[in-house]
């Protein structure tokens, strides 16, 4: 028999965990569902297919869907590989039993043979050490800070560089905010997630599998590439796929270095400027002239911003239910 | 059956009983051992977990090597195509050599070594490809495109693995499909394909039923005409049927190496005896 205060906490404690469930998805039903009911009204084929007309008040978004589109392509172009390419090296080169065990190992083994190698064993770890640590304070920088840095670096430091060996003086094409340079800056921030997410899904596949490999004689490197990445690539298109849909809503990192106000014609080159669904939501909520009639673009805006990032997140969900289920076969 | 079979060929194959001492060396003069071994000493760390083997292995003959859990007898074999490569801090010392060649001197091709010595694992652990392409793996990684060599290649091992006629009608279909007896003897056909002189295996039948092991053990009787087979077995009745010659380690030490039928009839060492009748291990 339970003493009454021990049953009274019980049912306290069942409360108020689930009181915080109602509230969260309470919180979740009434965002999206206001922007629903309201957008869904705005979208229309011409919302879709026009670009904005008489000071932002009319027309549609069609130049921030493309823009976002291509700004998302660009930057999955540049972090996919980087990210991925990063992650097979921490876990497939880097020494598994980590920098203690590698270092303690080094330390112990004065006046044996072979102890040059454990010293870059030991080295090694230590490298991968500080590149685990960058990744993971790279997830924690605010996003701004990414788009601050996209300015100084892309732009200031490469673009104008690139100008002053390339173009005639004067002349400004790499050395200005452009889809290029606000991919690249956004890549930066969607790294780690891809870097974190690969390294889990390398970490899935069986070291039986990497032993077979190598007992047949293949490299190491023909070991990743015919064995492990293949058998680990739907893990990695997940862990891709959500990182790049984090990017696509980031508005901060694009602010300074290539998102436009406003653009009546599509980007035809990396070095043009873009509109932006995100920076498009931002800007018709603080510079419309009209506050009432921009609110159904608004609300219009959102919606497909939402819609989009929504499907993508959908695509990496149905990716990586596949591939459990193929695995539970 | 097989019990039946292989106990009339090994007594009829192991003729020359000139073994009176517990010597590396094989009996048979006239079959050249394929791998020797002298002084061989294996570390983990600090830590010694084999101690001075010296033990000649013939050429296209069975060798068992047997021993309670943690005697060095699957490090000893993973020694041989030098797998223990991959694993920290493990130092070898002494000499292992294939057809007079020590597989550790400097300048080694551990990546050439492992097409000669090919390795079957205690765990089946096929490629989550189609059964052709792992059967294919080897021959790919080797630069080989020409899909009637291919083709022939993926036939030919799949049928000394004694497995053809079970999946040829669906080399398509995923190898995780198979049967976990014939996933083993996929893996089988998959080493055989690049066509290693040297075949290991490490508990190739631990994980299996008895039928699946039945299967597993012809093949290996029937294997032996075309190379040279290393098996480790926790099961002294699979080494008794199905190897020429067998090692006995115990604590990482080789304890006696001799013909199968004096191991298991007529030990020397009173260690091997108690070993055998099951009074330990």
């Amino acid at each position: 028999m339970l003493k009454g205060n021990r049953r009274v906490a019980d049912k306290f404690a069942i409360t108020l965990l689930g009181a915080s469930v109602v509230i969260i998805v309470a919180i979740l039903v009434v965002i999206v569902g206001n922007i629903v009911i309201h957008g869904v009204r705005a979208v229309t084929w011409e919302f879709l297919t026009q670009a904005p007309r008489q000071g932002l008040t009319a027309g549609g978004i069609m130049p921030a869907i493309v823009g976002t589109a291509a700004l998302v392509i660009l930057m999955s172009i540049v972090a996919v590989p980087l990210g991925v390419a990063t992650a097979v090296y921490l876990h497939e080169y880097t020494p598994a039993e980590g920098l203690n065990l590698a270092w303690r190992r080094f330390r112990v083994s004065k006046g044996l043979p072979g102890r040059r190698k454990l010293f870059f064993r030991a080295a090694s770890a230590l490298l991968a050490t500080v590149t685990r640590s960058a990744v993971a304070n790279l997830a924690g920088v605010p996003s701004i800070v990414f788009g601050l840095f996209g300015l100084g670096f892309f732009i200031q430091f490469i673009g104008r560089n690139i100008d002053r060996a390339t173009q005639p003086p004067g002349e400004v094409l790499w050395g200005q905010g452009s889809l290029l340079w606000a991919a690249c800056t956004l890549a930066l921030l969607t790294l780690p997630t891809v870097i974190v997410a690969t390294e889990e899904a390398l970490r899935t596949v069986p070291q039986d599998l990497r032993e077979a490999s190598l007992a047949l004689g293949a490299t190491q490197w023909e070991t990743i590439r015919r064995v492990v990445l293949p058998s680990s690539l739907s893990g990695i298109m997940t862990g891709a796929i959500l990182g790049i849909s984090r990017g696509a809503g980031e508005v901060a990192p694009i602010l300074f270095t290539g998102a436009a106000y406003y653009l009546p014609y599509l980007p035809g080159d990396v070095t043009d400027q873009f509109m932006h669904l995100g920076y498009h939501v931002l800007i018709l909520s603080t510079q419309s002239p009209d506050v009432e009639a921009t609110k159904p673009l608004l609300y219009g805006t959102v919606f497909v911003l939402l819609a989009l990032t929504f499907l993508l997140n959908l695509t990496g969900v149905i990716i990586r239910s596949r591939t459990r289920s193929r695995l539970h076969r | 059956m097989t019990i039946l079979t292989t106990t009339g060929e090994f007594v009829t194959s192991a003729a020359p009983a000139a073994s009176t001492t517990a010597s590396p060396r094989p009996a048979d003069a006239h079959n050249p051992p394929k791998i020797v071994v002298r002084d061989f000493n294996f570390f983990y760390g600090e830590s010694k977990v084999l101690h001075g083997i010296e033990l000649d292995i013939p050429e296209k003959q069975v060798t068992a090597l047997i021993g309670p859990s943690g005697c060095g007898k699957s490090t000893f074999l993973r020694s041989i195509n030098r797998m223990n490569d991959i694993i920290p801090g493990a130092r070898v010392e002494g000499l292992i050599a294939l057809g007079g060649k020590d597989l550790y001197a400097p300048h080694v091709d551990v990546v050439a070594l492992r097409r000669r010595v090919g390795m079957v694992f205690q765990k089946s652990n096929p490629f989550s490809k189609s059964i052709y392409e792992n059967i294919a793996y080897g021959l790919r990684i080797g630069g080989i495109k020409d899909r009637r060599i291919l083709d022939e290649t993926v036939e030919r091992s799949l049928q000394r693995a004694a497995l053809w006629d079970e999946v040829k009608d669906r080399l398509n279909a995923s190898a995780l499909a198979l049967s976990g007896g014939q996933q083993q003897r996929l893996c089988i056909a998959r080493a055989l394909a690049v066509d290693p002189e040297v075949l290991l295996m490490d508990e190739p039948a631990s994980a299996l039923d008895p039928i699946a092991t039945q299967k597993i053990e012809e093949l290996v009787y029937e294997l032996k005409d075309n190379y040279t087979i290393v098996i480790v077995t926790h099961n002294m009745q699979q080494a008794a049927r199905v190897s020429d010659r067998t090692a006995f380690f115990m604590l990482g030490k080789l304890v006696e190496y001799d013909n199968t039928r004096t191991i298991f009839m007529n030990p020397k060492v009173k260690l091997t005896e108690d070993y055998i009748t099951g009074r330990f291990g």
